[in-house]
């Protein structure tokens, strides 16, 4: 906006001064740009949850309810099972979030310290695993799961998401664990420390906010997870957060949007809870595994 | 100067189990001994069996006639399915939307994203405000996102048709999501604005890698903004970019649960996704072989472009 070529030297300060408050004007008007973009569905989603349903039905809405009421929570609670599905979000993502970094964290370990082959393979597969679609490996997961008669099962649904959030633990553990200075490793070691020991003292320590953050991460991932719970539940006392909304908005269009609104932001808090807490070390965790390589 | 990395490499020698050049070479060619093949199990076993395993089951599928709930075994078809897909015109339409909708959505969240992190990298009142606003996004789930911008675009009780009547854009109250011309358009949007987010937060912290004193010299120097941004940001920023747009490239191509919840493909199959086609095929109509068929094909074209893509940047970095 103020000097698209370079600026030429006789240029007046108070000339300098002017552009440059034009281009802070601009930059706010763009901010206030995306701050509505970004904002205005939320702010939509929230104002209709609180709707009564006459409100709902009239044919001039407004941005704020008018006579804000609990009722469509009241509603959505009596006629979805959601605190049903909510608990079995609760069990799911967390038994398959813990599993996943249990596990990750040994194998990120070893990735990270042992740059071989087989380490190599790991990092090559975690890139690979994103190109494929849901669709070609939720069609064989169906036919195994079904011969272990695991369909419709919420055993079934946490080993999935086990292995689906495997690839995403893996790689942010790699880059806490690059974090960790190999001379505290070492000198365990040197004092006699076994390889388990020397994890399980003085590495799993140093990673513990890693750990967290990984842990919430993947919590989130599969509390959120769709597709792979739409296949696998069948049942209504089964199913999910995500899988019990789509029961609102029925096939015939005939769609009870307040209760749905309701349902949709109890099913987000949790995350968003979690997301608040998370902010800063997600961003730091991501590029932890990115950048030190 | 580790000590367990040459310990890896000194034990084969030091256990002396016979015969020893071959035990050698394949743990030269492994490089792991006991101890780290037993941490590395836990997590090596489950991808093996239930990542590796299904999706070459998965892809093999795709020449057989599997179906779901079939008593005869699964017979071997050889390419039938194949050559059936290549007269499906509807799929190649699916196709065709999906290239669209992947194209369209990682193109918007690229140039929106950019801006963003550009304006959040600057020091402007109401920042904290854009990034929690812009981290949002990311922690919904896909449904809610759906479920939120049915509520946005619904054509009675929706906030978007209000909003412009009042500001006398249109005049009547239109129905975004099952008008043939619009509900692609409508659904992209919100692709946008559910994708956001990651990007933005993968280019913002691009942007606070590249080195302060560069941008200042060539401040200095006498380089405009449009400049500065040419000559010293976008070349530290060019791999970030490269990286996440392949990524959102391939994520958007293979998405469903979003349109799946805003329009489940319609209107008569105008935004109906490869990825809800396939699931249409699978789930509904049984056809477990045929959807595998198009799983395989939608992973040969997103290889093929990603291919071509990624061999003309490093070609350009080369130069």
């Amino acid at each position: 906006m103020s000097a698209v070529k370079p600026a030429p030297r006789a240029v007046t300060p108070s000339r300098r001064r002017a552009a440059r408050a034009a281009g802070r004007t601009g930059q706010y008007l763009a901010l206030a740009a995306y701050l509505i973009f970004l904002g205005f569905p939320l702010l939509w989603l929230v104002s209709v949850s609180f709707k009564s349903p006459q409100e709902l039905g009239s044919i001039d809405p407004t941005w704020l309810p008018r006579h804000p009421s609990l009722d469509n929570y009241r509603k959505a609670f009596d006629t979805q099972p959601l605190l049903r599905a909510a608990l079995n979000s609760l069990l799911v993502a967390g038994c398959a979030s813990v599993i996943a970094v249990a596990i990750a964290v040994p194998a990120a370990y070893v990735m990270v310290r042992y740059r071989t082959r087989v380490s190599q393979a790991g990092t090559v597969w975690i890139l690979i695993s994103q190109m494929f679609p849901f669709v070609l490996i939720v069609i064989p997961l169906f036919l195994v799961l079904k011969n272990l008669h695991l369909i419709n099962s919420l055993t079934g649904l946490i080993v999935v998401y086990v292995v689906w959030n495997l690839p995403f633990s893996l790689w942010m553990l790699q880059g806490y664990v690059k974090a960790v200075p190999r001379s505290l490793e070492e000198a365990a070691a040197v004092d006699g420390a076994g390889r388990l020991r020397v994890l399980t003292g003085v590495v799993l320590p140093l990673l513990t906010p890693g750990l967290v953050a990984t842990l919430m991460f993947s919590f989130v991932t599969a509390w959120n997870e769709f597709f792979f719970a739409l296949v696998l539940l069948k049942t209504p006392e089964k199913q999910t957060m995500s899988v019990i909304l789509t029961h609102f908005t029925g096939a015939e269009g005939a769609v009870d949007l307040g209760p749905l609104a309701a349902a949709a932001v109890c099913a987000t808090l949790p995350t968003l809870l979690f997301f608040a807490l998370l902010q800063r070390r997600l961003v730091g965790g991501m590029l932890a595994g990115a950048v030190k390589g | 100067m580790s000590l367990t990395a040459p310990r890896a490499e000194e034990a084969p020698g030091s256990r002396g189990v016979p015969p020893p050049r071959t035990t050698r070479q394949r743990k030269r060619a492994l490089g792991l001994d006991q101890g780290a093949w037993f941490l590395l199990l836990p997590a090596l076993i489950p991808i093996l069996v239930l990542s590796v395993g299904p999706l070459l089951y998965g892809m093999s599928l795709a020449f057989t006639d599997s179906q779901a709930g079939r008593t005869s075994p699964t017979e071997f078809v050889g390419l039938a399915n194949l050559s059936d897909l290549r007269l499906d015109s509807l799929f190649w339409e699916s196709f065709r939307i999906g290239l669209v909708w992947a194209f369209f959505v990682t193109a918007l969240q690229f140039l929106l994203s950019m801006g963003l992190a550009l304006l959040l990298n600057q020091n402007l009142r109401f920042r904290w405000l854009a990034r929690t606003l812009a981290i949002i996004p990311w922690a919904m789930p896909e449904v809610v996102v759906g479920v939120m911008w049915r509520l946005v675009y619904h054509q009675d009780a929706g906030i978007l048709n209000k909003t412009l009547t009042q500001l006398h854009l249109i005049d009547h109250h239109v129905d975004w999501l099952t008008d043939l011309s619009l509900a692609l358009p409508a659904v992209i949007v919100v692709g946008v604005w559910a994708g956001m987010p990651q990007t933005t937060v993968v280019l913002l912290a691009g942007l606070q890698n590249v080195p302060h004193e560069l941008r200042e010299a060539a401040q200095i120097d006498g380089a405009g903004v449009w400049r500065r941004f040419a000559t010293v940001t976008w070349p530290a920023l060019r791999p970030v970019v490269m990286a996440i747009t392949a990524l959102n490239f391939i994520w958007n191509f293979n998405s469903f649960g979003l349109v799946y919840v805003l329009t489940q493909g319609g209107p008569g199959g105008k935004t109906r996704l490869p990825s809800l086609f396939a699931y249409e095929e699978a789930f509904k109509y049984g056809q477990f072989g045929y959807a595998a068929a198009m799983g395989l094909v939608m992973v040969a074209v997103v290889a093929v472009l990603l291919a071509l893509f990624l061999r003309r940047t490093l070609r350009e970095d080369a130069q």
